[in-house]
This record gives structure tokens, C-alpha cells and sequence, in this order.
């Protein structure tokens, strides 16, 4: 610092601004940011793999847990993406729910979005505020599926649960409340003085970059991009609701803000309409257990944007090949643009704006490089036979560890 | 002798002005909690946070200048304290009081803040850095407001003592209503002293982890927190001597209380402040001050110049 006017900074991967581990080494020249270096994959934990190893029933509740807050959207995707291989016509009623659902999902996320954004520039009281009152819609969950998150509600060719109609009224009065409070975030989010300074001119992606750089969900849509899944290729019962996309021609974090409360109230819309128009009927139809060779590859509307599955069957009932593409992967690299000669302080929220979730992206990343020679793969056993010789180098003996763990087991 | 000594070491001085700050702080957290529908800490929590500091391991880094990291902590209490004693609660016979002394409680006002630079600078980790550089580049944003505001009521009192300009306000209370722009100006002024939101900017945590404070730990860390609750009371107890000194109206202990109550009212306003607004950035904090602080101050100086020469006629 003393020698050159450059110095790096380590934003994560353990840092108040983040919630989950992932580096950002900032380049600053005061406050100024001169460059961004985004290292992914300090979260990654093998789903994809571990998919290929359980049934395609196991596999619905593994995939369920690759995100926290867009649970639904990730199960959902998967299985759209199997009844797609499977030929299975889902029964209409079980469309409805998903749909339901999946717009309550939406909703608790964009308000947790709403507080977090509070929270890292500086704003506990709206962080204080939109996670009250996400309890509303975290409750209502709660009450349909049993869960607040992972609600574990989708099955192939069907849902789970089924909705009553006491439960509808209790929605419906959960939505009218929730409908008065988003009313009152967007008064807030676009008259605030504080917020409106924070917010507008920072991290901006104008249209040409957005495209170039594949930017989805409300990321892309604040920079003018009509761009939504539920729109453009219709799934579950979206074809029959009536709602708008809503685009912001800002292309800043102040425009993805409108952005995201301006779709709160659309997902109200959408549950009021799922709710009245709700057809009666099965919820559930019976898929056999092995699905015939094939591929599909489902696309879906997540709360962060556009999320993608491709399943590959091969006539067992496990799946050969399960790839996701979670819709953060298609946002970073707009992060790093975004935050070229900005500020430190507006680093947080720029990257809060994509609304990111590390563990969603994270893969391994192997890296290869043709000039070594020492480069090769390594079998299971091979890395097995390694790492076992690695700790044996150091002292540590790991060779009898299951056996001497079963005799002092049978010992007590 | 024995009479100084028990005011700086008693009471108004450290052992009442720890407490009183303390306490302070939890009517400030408690406040900020419900005002943002939280039901926020037990009355005995800012103590037991304290305490608890008081027992945790002392880390010192590796790369530290360790005689700067640890005696930072120290002069920034002493300063901090010691600004306390020269601000008269109840009576008019201060004994530290002498003229001229509203500019050496705004000189120790100050020193917290050095403190924390050479604090945050010299624990070398890259976020203390920034902190700490943050934190001088905002002393000189709402220094100059602050004082402005502060000696333009000293002006219309035509006194460089504090004791005297509160005898001057309590001989004529209407008067303290000229000063109002300066009180509103000294308050805004104040959160950047406190490094409160929405000018937290030197410890702003989502982006410099705690700022000068981060590699603070155990006493030091402690020392560093009280440090804060004292500045609080002690530049929240300026204003109220500055702009509404009516304790010295009262009786000593009715006088006492009253500027207890006033001066906890000062405090509950920085908390409604703090509540309503998100963090700006330094650049923005900057053109705030110099753009919007500093010409209302100014026209308060002009207002008590004026009046000056209006009512001593």
C-alpha cells in the first residue's frame, strides 16, 4: 500500500457482505474500483453427481435442496424435465398448485431480496421491515406444505399435497395484507432520499451488455430485456394466468429494485387467479418407476431468473446425466462489468443486485494445462490410494480407521 | 485536591460517565430496536456485552505497531472522558471551567477520532486502512459545520465559556430559539462524529468489516466501544449545553435530572435519525456536508452576527 497506489482487497470468501463463501478480489485505487476478480467454487458439494447415484423419487428432494429460498424452483424444473422423458400428461389441478407455489416462492423471495438489499447499503430498518412481513408468506408455506422452505410438495406426475378451501381464504388474506406492505416498499424504494442515492447510477448494465453478457430474470429485465420464461415458453399453468413482465429501462440497481417489488404485485395477481380458477380433479397420476431412455431439458422462471435442468434417462431408474444451470451463472459475469470503476462501498450492493446464490452455482472446476506433462486423470481408486498415502506421509494413518472405529463399537 | 480527584475519577467523571453511557447506549439499541419493530436487548445487555469484552482473548497481529495499536484505545477514551468534565450539568461553578474552554471541548471531541485513525492504521490489515481513511476524510466534512454551529451560539452569548454562555441562555431562554438551524445542523453533524447511519461510513460493515475497529479484540475492543458510549453522552451533553441549557433554572438535583432527561432526548433523536435512512457513500457524505451543513451554518452565523448588533444596541 505504501509502494504503489494499487492495492487488492479480499471481499470474501469469508465476509460480512456475503451469506455464502465466494472471493471477490477487488482491485482499488482509493476507493475507486480498478478491476474484480470472481473465483467461484468454495461451495460446491457433487449434486449433479450424487443424482446420478439415488432414483429419480431421491432425486426430487436432493434437487430440491441445491438452493434455500428457490427450493421449488429447482424440483420443479427437474421434473418437468422427467415427465417430459416419461411422457406423463400432469393433471391440471397439480399445475394450479405448482404455479401457487411457486409464486408464494417468489414473493418470500423477492421480500428477503428486499431486506438484504436494506441490509448492504446500510438500511437495517427495511431489512427489519420486508422480513416481517415475509412471515406472512413464509407461514402460508408453511400451512400448504408443511415446511417453510424445501417444501417437498412436487412428485412426478403430480403434487404431493392437496389445497382446501379454508386454506384458500387463509392465502387470500395473507396476499390482501401482503398487497398493502409492497405498496408502502414501493412508495419507500422510489422516494427515499438515502435509498435513491444508494441505489440509482450504481452497477449499470445497459441493453447491448445485457444481451451480450446473458443476463436473466430481473437482472436483464431492469435494463429494458423482455425476457421471462413464464412468458416466452409458457410451463405449469402460466399459459392461463393473465399477469405482466415487468422491464425497467434504468438498467441499475435502483431499476432491478422497482423491478423486483413492481413483480410482487404481479405474483399476487397470479396467486389470486390460481386460487379462483383452480380446477378440481386428481393431483396425481402414477409414473412407473423406471423412465424410458431419453433427454429433456426443462426451462424455468426462478425468482433470480431463468433456471435450466437437463435430465439424459437410460431406461433404469436412475438418471445417467443431471445438469442444472442455475440462473446466478448466467448474472456473474454481469457483476464484474457492473462494478467496473465504481466505488468500494457500492460493491455489496451490486453484487447483492443479481441476488446471488453461490451454492446454486457452484461446480468443480477442473483446470487443465496442456504443457504439463505430470497431467493426467486420476481414477476413484487411484485418488483413493492417494490421499490415503498423503496423510500416511504425515503421520496420520487413516488405513485401520473402520476397523478399529467397529472394534471399539462392539468393545462398549 | 481530593475534591478534583473525585470528580475526574467519580463522579461527573469516568466511573459516572461509564455508566451513564452505557446506559445510553442501551436506550439507543432499545429504541432503534423498537422503532424498527424489534423487541430488542435486556437493560443489562450493554453491561454484560462489557464485560464480557473485558474477559475475551487480547489479539494483538503480527504486523501491528504494537505500542500505536495498543495505547489508540486509551487516548481515546481519556480525550472522550475527559470532555465530560468540562460541560456543566447542574451547577455554574465547574471547576475545570475556564474562558475559553468551548473550544478545548471541541479540540477533545476530536481526538477520539485521531485515535481511531492511528488505531485502524497501525493493526495494517487492509480493512482498519480504509477505515481509518474513511474516518479522517469524514472529520473534515462535518468538523467545520459543527464548529460553525456551536460557536455561532457563543457568538450571541459574547462568551468563549461554556459556563458563561449557559448563564446567558438561562438569564434568556427566548434567545436559545435563534440557535435552532444550529442545533439541527449540529445534530446531522454529530452522527458523522458518532459514525452513525447514515454516516456509519467509516465502520461500514458489509463493506470494511468494522472498519479501524477489526483487528480489535478483548479489552482493547472494549475500551474502544465505551469510547463510543462516552463520546455519545459527551457530544449529545454538548448540545444540550450549548442549545437548551435550562438545568441551571432548577435546584441542583431537580437541575440535574432535567439535564439528564434532555440529554437522553438528544440521544433518542440521533436514534430516530439513524433509524429512517441508509448509509451514503463517502463521496456523497462529503458534498452532503459541504453543500447542505455548512451553508445553513453559516447563515446561522450571519443570523447571530446580526442579531448581535440588534440586541446589544
Amino acid at each position: 500500500m505504501h509502494n504503489s497506489d494499487k492495492f487488492k482487497i479480499p471481499v470474501g470468501p469469508q465476509h460480512p457482505a456475503l451469506k455464502e463463501p465466494e472471493s471477490f478480489s477487488l482491485a482499488l485505487k482509493g476507493e475507486k474500483i480498478m478491476g474484480v476478480d470472481i473465483r467461484l467454487g468454495y461451495n460446491h458439494r457433487g449434486i449433479e453427481k450424487a443424482c446420478e447415484e439415488r432414483t429419480y423419487i431421491q432425486d426430487i428432494y436432493l434437487i430440491e435442496r441445491i438452493c434455500g429460498i428457490c427450493s421449488h424452483s429447482h424440483s420443479t424444473c427437474f421434473i418437468q424435465a422427467v415427465e417430459e422423458i416419461a411422457g406423463v400428461s400432469v393433471p391440471k389441478r397439480a399445475l394450479y398448485i405448482r404455479t401457487l407455489i411457486a409464486e408464494l416462492e417468489r414473493i418470500h423471495s423477492h421480500l428477503l431480496w428486499l431486506g438484504v438489499a436494506g441490509h448492504e447499503i446500510g438500511f437495517d430498518t427495511l431489512l427489519m421491515y420486508s422480513w416481517r412481513d415475509r412471515e406472512i408468506v413464509m407461514d402460508i408455506l408453511a400451512l400448504l406444505t408443511g415446511n417453510r422452505v424445501n417444501y417437498g410438495i412436487n412428485t412426478i406426475g403430480g403434487v404431493r399435497r392437496d389445497i382446501s378451501e379454508e386454506e384458500k381464504q387463509e392465502i387470500l388474506k395473507g396476499i390482501n395484507i401482503l398487497e398493502e406492505r409492497t405498496k408502502y416498499y414501493i412508495e419507500v424504494a422510489t422516494e427515499e432520499t438515502t435509498i435513491i442515492k444508494r441505489l440509482s447510477g450504481v452497477g449499470v448494465l445497459n441493453y447491448d451488455d445485457t444481451l451480450r453478457l446473458d443476463a436473466v430474470g430481473p437482472t436483464a429485465r431492469a435494463s429494458g430485456v423482455q425476457r421471462d420464461v413464464r412468458k416466452d415458453d409458457p410451463y405449469a399453468a402460466y399459459s392461463e394466468m393473465d399477469f405482466n413482465v415487468i422491464t425497467d429501462n434504468h438498467g441499475d440497481v435502483y431499476g432491478r429494485t422497482v423491478v423486483r417489488v413492481k413483480e410482487l404485485m404481479e405474483s399476487y395477481q397470479i396467486v389470486r387467479q390460481c386460487i379462483k380458477n383452480m380446477p378440481d380433479g386428481p393431483i396425481v397420476v402414477k409414473v412407473p418407476r423406471k423412465i424410458p431412455a431419453g433427454e429433456a431439458l426443462s426451462r424455468y422462471e426462478a425468482p433470480r431468473g431463468e433456471d435450466v435442468h437437463y435430465v439424459k434417462s437410460n431406461g433404469t431408474e436412475k438418471p445417467e446425466r443431471v445438469k442444472v444451470r442455475a440462473p446466478t451463472l448466467a448474472n456473474i459475469q454481469a457483476v464484474k462489468h457492473m462494478l467496473k470503476d465504481r466505488y468500494l462501498a457500492d460493491m455489496p450492493i451490486v453484487v447483492a443486485a443479481i441476488d446471488p446464490c453461490f451454492s446454486c452455482t457452484d461446480r468443480l472446476i477442473a483446470v487443465k494445462n496442456s504443457n504439463n506433462k505430470n497431467n493426467h486423470t486420476m481414477t476413484w481408486e487411484a485418488l483413493h490410494a492417494y490421499s490415503i498415502a498423503w496423510y500416511k506421509a504425515r503421520g496420520i494413518d487413516f488405513a485401520g480407521l473402520n476397523k478399529n472405529l467397529k472394534k471399539r463399537l462392539e468393545g462398549s | 485536591m481530593i475534591e478534583a480527584l473525585f470528580s475526574i475519577l467519580i463522579f461527573p467523571g469516568f466511573l459516572f460517565v461509564s455508566i451513564f453511557g452505557l446506559i445510553a447506549e442501551y436506550i439507543d439499541r432499545k429504541l432503534y430496536a423498537r422503532l424498527q419493530n424489534r423487541v430488542g436487548p435486556p437493560w443489562f445487555q450493554t453491561f454484560a456485552d462489557f464485560i464480557k469484552l473485558l474477559g475475551k482473548e487480547d489479539i494483538v497481529p503480527c504486523d501491528a505497531t504494537v505500542r500505536m495499536f495498543n495505547s489508540a484505545p486509551l487516548f481515546a477514551l481519556t480525550a472522550a472522558t475527559a470532555t465530560f468534565l468540562y460541560i456543566p450539568i447542574w451547577k455554574a461553578q465547574n471547576i475545570f471551567s475556564f474562558n475559553g474552554d468551548i473550544i478545548m471541548i471541541l479540540y477533545l471531541l476530536t481526538i477520539p477520532t485521531l485515535a481511531f485513525f492511528i488505531g485502524g492504521w497501525y493493526s495494517t490489515s487492509l480493512f482498519s486502512r480504509i477505515g481509518s481513511v474513511r474516518g479522517v476524510t469524514q472529520l473534515f466534512a462535518y468538523e467545520v459545520p459543527l464548529f460553525m454551529a456551536i460557536l455561532s451560539a457563543a457568538l450571541l452569548a459574547d462568551t468563549w465559556s461554556l459556563k458563561e454562555m449557559m448563564l446567558f441562555y438561562t438569564r434568556h431562554p427566548a434567545y436559545c430559539l435563534f440557535n435552532l438551524a444550529g442545533f439541527a445542523v449540529s445534530l446531522v453533524a454529530l452522527l458523522g462524529k458518532l459514525e452513525k447511519a447514515p454516516f456509519d461510513i467509516p465502520e461500514a460493515e458489509t463493506e470494511i468489516v468494522a472498519g479501524a475497529f477489526t483487528e480489535y479484540s478483548g479489552k482493547r475492543l472494549a475500551l474502544l466501544k465505551l469510547t463510543l458510549d462516552i463520546e455519545m453522552v459527551a457530544g449529545s451533553a454538548l448540545l444540550v449545553a450549548v442549545f437548551f441549557p435550562f438545568s441551571l433554572m432548577f435546584y441542583p438535583a431537580l437541575g440535574f435530572v432535567v439535564f439528564i432527561i434532555e440529554v437522553l432526548a438528544v440521544i433518542a433523536l440521533l436514534a430516530l435519525l439513524r433509524t429512517v435512512v441508509a448509509r451514503l457513500r463517502i463521496d456523497q457524505m462529503i458534498d452532503f456536508c459541504w453543500k447542505y451543513l455548512v451553508p445553513f451554518a453559516l447563515f446561522q452565523l450571519l443570523l447571530n452576527i446580526i442579531l448581535k448588533g440588534v440586541l446589544y444596541r
